[in-house]
């Protein structure tokens, strides 16, 4: 009837820490369960021994107290004193969980109903499996193609909801390598179960050895990739060709403001230049009006539109280039400053 | 140690009450004595509360094996519909609908609430919605959880969601009308003498909880008819391909749903009250304290409600309020706890079966809530947002709370409503199977929470399968345990001995008439004097 | 505190008094109070539901504002302006018929109650009027929307019509209702049921009245006078 030979064989009570943030978290954790230990254990004493010591007896009387206006005080405060050190030291842990460093390697991930598309600035892509070297930050950033998933790493103790019509980030360090899962925490349908996978933590040969192996299928690099289905789709007609300033130019485009043609001013990240080809009417630069580019939404996908932005990122000359596949390690493409999850449908 | 005091009825057996009265079934359904309408829904609440117990024992069995037994649809829509009934066709209306439908008319001294009619009324929209709910469940299920997330719901599941969520906005509109009620009869309908300062704390409670409802629920009426229109007419209003905001339908919906659980725990936290006083035979410790944190509840719980929408992506300056805040809630909650525990120093403490349900409450509730604080911190939210920490969370709050809670008010006030007892031998060995059975489903998910087990999941890891063999065997205990009270409480309708006005030597307005009450409550309208748990006084006179 | 603890009636209740006096009441006073308090409270449940539509419109609205003021085209404000002084002036009918009833004139009354429910349905028909426009210029999100003079804004000007119909039809099925409150006070008026002791019921229509009347007075400027002209 088990699945496993025995199911108490492989108990765990414990997750493993992988990384630095997650023995950062596991601290706190367990300061707030000590916290509430101790608290449970003095309600039970309490009620433990006034069960025994005032139990009922005859000749025995209660003794009737209206309340102690000290004892509400000390007990209201205290706790909440505490509670401000748990407060605090999270909003500290996760303040610096939406800053990830500036060497980290990125990588994005489409979720899509019930699979994960990861990919790598090397070109290489995999589903439901992420492989990462041991100590270096990594950033993901992800997208869904359809309803709301949420990816997380429990050995990491990172989880972020993975969002339609926009992009959201989380980042890591791994520390101990191993083979952990990744699951999807947002129910998102039936297969819901199903879209869990790999995370393989390699130590540095090993990782060598995995980009070398090609095990990914490389076809050139993200760049290259986005440079082909740049022309293939007739965006270089306008965009690179164009001698009469019909288009908006995009070299040295990424990550410099924009003026719209409604008088506001936005940043090209990301999330702007992801909205620019699927919704090519909601951010109208000043002096395109009316708007001529047609609207992609539903001819390219979201891995596509992640290896276009890899391309136009490449057209800004103080963006390094990302590197061929036969590197020893991806080239960090450089995070955008601004927060790229944002495409003017923030909270 | 006390005994429960075997009247020899003084009256007559042929007393007229409440029940007897009127025979019929227009005298029942057509009725408007709050007493009748309380058994109504005590009979139509316990109905679904099995019916929702159902599927959980079925989606229990599901887990024993890590790759699940049922197929993944089926899995989907047996935990969507555990969801949406006991949340919104049990808990919500639990105490309200039954217990304090019951006994705010006469702890106040009134002869009935200040609306009747609207009180019946509220019942049939109750039974409108759970029939929605339950066409809903006849033809298939629901599948997108209880939360109805878009674009999941409004765009692409392919299951009942516009039933499930009419039944929701009907059954919602009877949750403000009997909050409605409440209100109006606390501020209007009090018997000379009976001040503010004079109610008893499950009063307190239940109009607490009423003003949750009136502000809370309309808001998940609109959401659900949004909802609606999202996916009769497909107008966008939640669709990201055409600029509608999934994290919209987020806002609206927690925006009650948060409230919700309070709704779902005050009139627990009211039952604990009355009980803990009376088998302490002590006034409650620090009554002003008491009543004052069901009203900074009811406040503090419409703005906490972003911190169910920490990984959303929200901005960090919200997250952080939303924390703070979070945090804030949970001080009023526990001085009660506090001033439960006080009241029995230097009481004289009985462990009648409504005193074991007490205990069982404050411990479970006390582990409850502070898991509550992991999740109010936002690094540890992040970590266990999504997984069995949160579901063993809520069901510590909600079940080893609110149900225990429940359970204990019924027999506490069982004699007054039914004017029998029942055999207190099954009734202490039934809180005990519960309690056990209670801990043992849901103390190994916060394990295998953290662990990284996420909700939702039909099929798991297989390094998962232990913790979860351990909580199907005890949800199988849990659900033997919630079967046997049905038998015996049945059983005491016609079998019970009688019980006289007032067995537990209880103080309070209701333990000074007949039980059962007669129709309208009182002869003459009482005129108070005393403050509420007198029981210094009350131990002179009653010996 | 002014909400009364439940009184003790000393004199003698009026055998006029009696027949409206609930049994759970004591006095007539004690039933008017929780009459008016719970018509008030329920009052306050409808501006937590009118609010979450309006809280959708302030996020649509603040986020596509292009969008949303190229709709403002397509707002008739003088069909909205005849329809707000139509309102206002069926709110000043219904307090004069709360007045009637308190001078126990029920001719006068009844006349007061016709004339409220017939510039309400004048209200419903200037609405009809508008929603039909709309139709024919395929505004109706679900019914073949199309927005061909601004063919960018279209996806999102669904949205923002798709709340204004939403809000304005949630508040003309709230005015029906009280149409049909307004008939059967109206009935009841010419069964001679309401004078001095006793006009409750007249009063707690007019405070829904009163209370729909204001939903407009919000609609109105955020969905017709705001914007692009």
């Amino acid at each position: 009837m088990w699945a496993s030979s025995f199911p108490f064989a492989d108990l765990q009570l414990f997750p493993v820490a992988a990384s630095k943030q997650a023995t950062q978290i596991d601290q706190l954790y367990w300061f707030i369960t000590a916290v509430s230990a101790v608290m449970t254990l003095l309600i039970f004493a309490c009620l433990l021994a006034f069960a025994w010591k005032y139990r009922r007896r005859v000749q025995v009387e209660s003794t009737q107290i209206e309340g102690s206006t000290k004892l509400e005080l000390t007990w209201s405060i205290l706790p909440f004193l505490v509670m401000l050190i748990m407060f605090a030291w999270g909003a500290q842990l996760f303040f610096a969980a939406q800053n990830p460093p500036k060497d980290a390697m990125e990588i994005f991930v489409t979720g899509k109903q019930w699979m994960w598309k990861v990919q790598y600035p090397n070109g290489g892509s995999e589903i439901n499996a992420l492989h990462v070297p041991v100590n270096q930050a990594v950033k993901l950033t992800m997208a869904s193609e359809d309803v709301i998933h949420s990816f997380s790493i429990p050995v990491f103790r990172v989880r972020h909801d993975v969002m339609p019509g926009h992009y959201n980030s989380l980042w890591f360090t791994p520390t101990k390598p191993g083979h952990y899962h990744l699951f999807c925490t947002e129910y998102c349908g039936m297969e819901h179960s199903g879209m869990v996978g790999w995370v393989d933590v390699l130590n540095d040969r090993d990782y060598a050895n995995w980009l070398a192996g090609g095990g990914t299928g490389t076809a050139g690099s993200l760049v290259e990739q986005g440079r082909s289905i740049f022309m293939q789709n007739g965006c270089s007609t306008c965009h690179l060709q164009d001698q009469q300033g019909r288009c908006p130019v995009l070299r040295g485009l990424y990550n410099k403001p924009v003026q719209l043609a409604d008088g506001r001013t936005v940043i090209a990240d990301d999330a702007y230049i992801r909205e620019s080809i699927l919704e090519p009417n909601a951010k109208i630069a000043a002096g395109f009006q009316p708007n001529i580019m047609p609207v992609y939404k539903g001819q390219l996908t979201e891995a596509n539109v992640i290896q276009l932005i890899a391309y136009i990122r490449s057209l800004s000359p103080n963006e390094p280039a990302s590197q061929q596949g036969d590197q020893q390690r991806p080239v960090v493409i450089a995070p955008t400053d601004a927060n790229s999850s944002n495409s003017g449908t923030s909270r | 140690m006390a005994t429960i005091a075997h009247e020899i009825p003084q009256v007559a057996p042929e007393e007229v009450n409440y029940l007897n009265v009127e025979h019929g079934w227009k005298s029942w359904l057509l009725t408007t004595d709050h007493k009748r309408i309380a058994m109504l829904y005590l009979f139509s609440i316990t109905a679904m509360f099995f019916v929702g117990g159902l599927m959980a024992v079925l989606f229990r069995i599901n887990l024993l094996q890590p790759e699940g037994i049922f197929s993944p649809e089926t899995y989907n829509r047996l935990f969507s519909m555990h969801g949406i009934v006991m949340v919104f066709l049990f808990l919500v209306p639990s105490i309200p609908a039954t217990l304090a439908n019951f006994l705010i008319p006469i702890m106040v001294g009134a002869k009935d609430l200040a609306f009747p009619r609207v009180n019946l009324l509220s019942w049939y929209l109750y039974i409108a919605g759970a029939a929605f709910t339950l066409y809903a469940i006849v033809r298939g299920g629901v599948d997108t959880g209880w939360t109805f997330y878009a674009p999941y719901s409004s765009t692409y599941s392919n299951s009942y969601v516009l039933a499930a969520a009419m039944g929701i906005f009907i059954a919602g509109f009877s949750s403000i009308l009997t909050g409605l009620n409440f209100i109006v009869t606390v501020h209007k309908m009090r018997a000379p003498g009976m001040t503010w300062g004079r109610l008893p704390l499950f009063v307190w409670s239940n109009y607490a909880t009423g003003l949750i409802q009136v502000l809370g629920t309309p808001v998940l009426a609109i959401t659900m008819l949004l909802l609606a229109f999202e996916r009769i007419a497909h107008v966008g209003i939640f669709d990201p391909n055409i600029g509608g905001d999934p994290i919209l339908f987020q806002h609206l919906f927690w925006f009650y749903s948060h409230p919700a659980v309070y709704i779902m725990i005050l009139p627990g936290m009211g039952v604990i009250s009355e009980i803990v006083s009376c088998f302490s035979k002590k006034r409650i410790f620090g009554y002003n304290f008491v009543a004052f944190s069901s009203m900074a509840i009811a406040v503090l719980s419409f703005v906490v409600w972003g911190h169910h929408m920490f990984v959303t992506g929200e901005s960090v300056y919200t997250g952080l309020a939303f924390s703070f805040l979070s945090f804030m809630v949970a001080v009023p909650s526990a001085i009660k706890v506090f001033n439960w525990t006080a009241t029995m120093y230097k009481g004289s403490i009985s462990f009648d079966t409504p005193m074991l349900y007490v205990f069982g409450f404050i411990g479970l509730f006390t582990i409850g809530g502070l898991t509550g604080l992991h999740l109010a911190t936002l690094a540890t939210d992040v970590a266990t947002h999504g997984t069995y920490f949160v579901v063993a969370h809520f069901h510590y709050v909600m079940v080893g709370g609110m149900v225990m809670a429940f359970l204990g008010g019924l027999h506490f006030w069982w004699p007054k409503m039914t004017g029998r007892l029942y055999p207190e031998g099954w009734s202490k060995f039934s809180a005990l199977i519960i309690f056990i059975g209670f801990n043992l489903t849901f103390f190994p998910q916060f394990i295998l929470g953290y662990l990284g087990m996420p909700r939702r999941y039909q099929s798991y890891p297989p390094e998962f399968q232990a913790l979860n063999v351990l909580s199907s065997a005890g949800a199988s205990i849990l659900g033997i345990g919630y079967l046997i009270p049905m038998i015996y409480f049945v059983w005491s309708w016609k079998y019970g001995p009688k019980a006289g006005s007032n067995p537990w030597g209880a103080a309070g307005l209701e333990w000074q008439i007949q039980s059962p009450p007669t129709t309208f409550n009182f002869d003459e309208t009482p005129i108070v004097k005393e403050e509420a748990y007198n029981y210094g006084k009350l131990e002179e006179i009653l010996g | 505190m002014a909400d009364a603890v439940m009184p003790v009636a000393h004199e003698a209740i009026s055998p006029e008094e009696e027949i409206y006096l609930k049994h759970h009441f004591a006095t007539p006073g004690q039933q008017m109070d929780a009459d008016t308090l719970g018509m008030w409270t329920f009052l306050i449940t409808e501006v937590l539901f009118f609010g979450g539509m309006f809280a959708s419109y302030a996020v649509y609205r603040n986020l596509y504002y292009g969008a949303f003021a190229s709709t403002s085209k397509y707002m008739n404000v003088t069909l909205g302006a005849t329809n707000t002084a139509v309102l206002i002036c069926s709110s000043l009918t219904m307090a004069m018929a709360v007045r009637s009833a308190q001078l126990s004139k029920r001719a006068q009354l009844i006349r007061y109650l016709f004339l409220t429910m017939i510039f309400g349905t004048i209200f419903l028909v200037i609405k009809a009027f508008e929603y039909h426009d709309k139709y024919v210029e395929h505004l109706i999100p679900g019914l073949g929307f199309q927005y061909e003079q601004f063919p960018q804004y279209e996806h999102n000007a669904q949205i923002l019509f798709f709340l204004y119909f939403a809000m304005t039809g949630m508040h003309a099925i709230h005015m029906i209702v009280g149409l049909g409150l307004l008939s059967w006070l109206a009935i009841e008026a010419y069964r001679r049921k309401y004078n001095e002791n006793y006009f409750t019921p007249v009063e707690m229509v007019g405070l829904y009245w009163h209370f729909v009347d204001i939903v407009w007075i919000f609609l109105f400027p955020l969905l017709y006078l705001i914007g692009d002209r």
